[in-house]
């Protein structure tokens, strides 16, 4: 995936008729839409999601700073730039997730 | 205009039609004093700004034009080469023009081949079975959208993020692909197509989407306020039959 969207990210900003600001949002396919946010420090924050579901650019960006940060960029027993361990985070975010307007367990 | 362009690749990636419609990219001309402020790289044959962004001239800018003069890849119009001219003071003060670079064929070409590996990468990365492609990528500054048919062609189209009623001009495309080049005894199929009956035809579904989908004004004034009419989903006829006076009206 991370070489899917590096290309996908040079392929774009070649592309682009104007200058961007924001890059890469987001892509879909008949079945599933990922979306992208990624900070000036490189790191990547993507998400699957269902088709119907629109900009979700805050809610990354919310995962990044509220979650990730706080929990894991401030934590000093986490090292940076390798497999995130700390169960705090995984349960913060997962509940973070399961408390957006658009996630719904479906059966299946 | 709200689409930029259109690309036609066959099924092994190779691109046989292009057509670009976008308004000139903004340049900006400065004249500067010896030392330059900017640093300057050469990438790919083309002297691009790799740091100082100010005045609308942005990293990843390409110098587009010495004193008037356009630069011919990385060599000025007088056959030297731009950073030693550049960075010789005797030169200055001098008036250079930095814009977004224009894609090269070449490069469409390899943009073009490089999607369609994307293409078959996002329906692989999906996490439900049997997906399509990329059917829409999305930027801030463009959307990206591609049909493939069955036959394995892709038509993609960059527009503008907020332009709607791409689907139905895809569909137009591939018709318009179908009835040029697929009837033309003389096309060989995957091969890049000519332009003569293809570019003629595929002009006019480029002025379509650009109409605004929705309720639009009828112009008739009967003694009342406008009557609203709504555009049908699927390709509207050119003209129809305002439903107070009616007269056939655009709409």
């Amino acid at each position: 995936m991370y070489g899917m969207l590096f290309s996908i990210r040079s392929f774009v900003s070649k592309m682009s008729p104007l200058d961007m600001k924001d890059g890469f949002l987001a892509f879909q396919t008949s079945r599933y839409k990922l979306h992208y946010y990624e900070t000036p420090t490189g790191i990547k924050v993507v998400m699957n999601t269902d088709l119907g579901v629109g900009p979700i650019r805050d809610v990354l960006h919310h995962i990044y700073s509220a979650l990730y940060v706080e929990l894991v960029v401030k934590n000093p027993l986490c090292p940076l730039g390798q497999t995130v361990q700390s169960e705090l985070f995984r349960s913060r975010l997962d509940s973070y997730i399961r408390s957006l307007p658009f996630f719904s367990a479906r059966a299946g | 205009m709200a689409i930029f362009s259109v690309y036609v690749v066959n099924k092994a990636g190779g691109l046989i039609y292009q057509l670009d419609s976008y308004a000139p990219r903004a340049e900006a001309e400065k004249t500067f004093s010896y030392p330059l402020d900017l640093l300057l790289k050469l990438h790919d044959e083309r002297v691009l700004v790799a740091f100082g962004q100010r005045d609308g001239i942005r990293v990843g800018h390409a110098v587009l034009a010495i004193n008037g003069k356009d630069v011919n890849g990385k060599y000025t119009a007088d056959g030297k080469e731009v950073l030693e001219y550049l960075g010789n003071p005797a030169n200055y003060p001098v008036s250079v023009r930095f814009g977004r670079p224009r894609l090269t064929s070449n490069e469409k070409l390899m943009l073009a081949s490089m999607f369609h590996s994307l293409f078959a990468i996002g329906s692989q990365l999906s996490p439900e079975q049997g997906s399509s492609g990329i059917e829409m990528l999305e930027t801030d500054t463009f959307k990206l959208h591609c049909f493939q048919t069955l036959t394995g062609i892709k038509f993609v189209v960059l527009a503008d993020p907020r332009q709607a009623g791409i689907d139905s001009l895809l569909r137009k495309i591939y018709e318009i692909y179908s009835d040029f080049a697929l009837k033309n005894p003389f096309y060989s199929l995957e091969m890049p197509i000519s332009g003569g009956g293809a570019g003629a035809g595929s002009d006019l579904p480029l002025t379509r989407p650009s109409r605004a989908r929705g309720p639009s004004w009828c112009g008739c004034s009967a003694g009342r306020r406008r009557q609203l009419c709504w555009l049908r989903r699927s390709l509207p006829p050119p003209r129809r039959l305002c439903s107070s006076c009616s007269a056939w009206r655009w709409c």
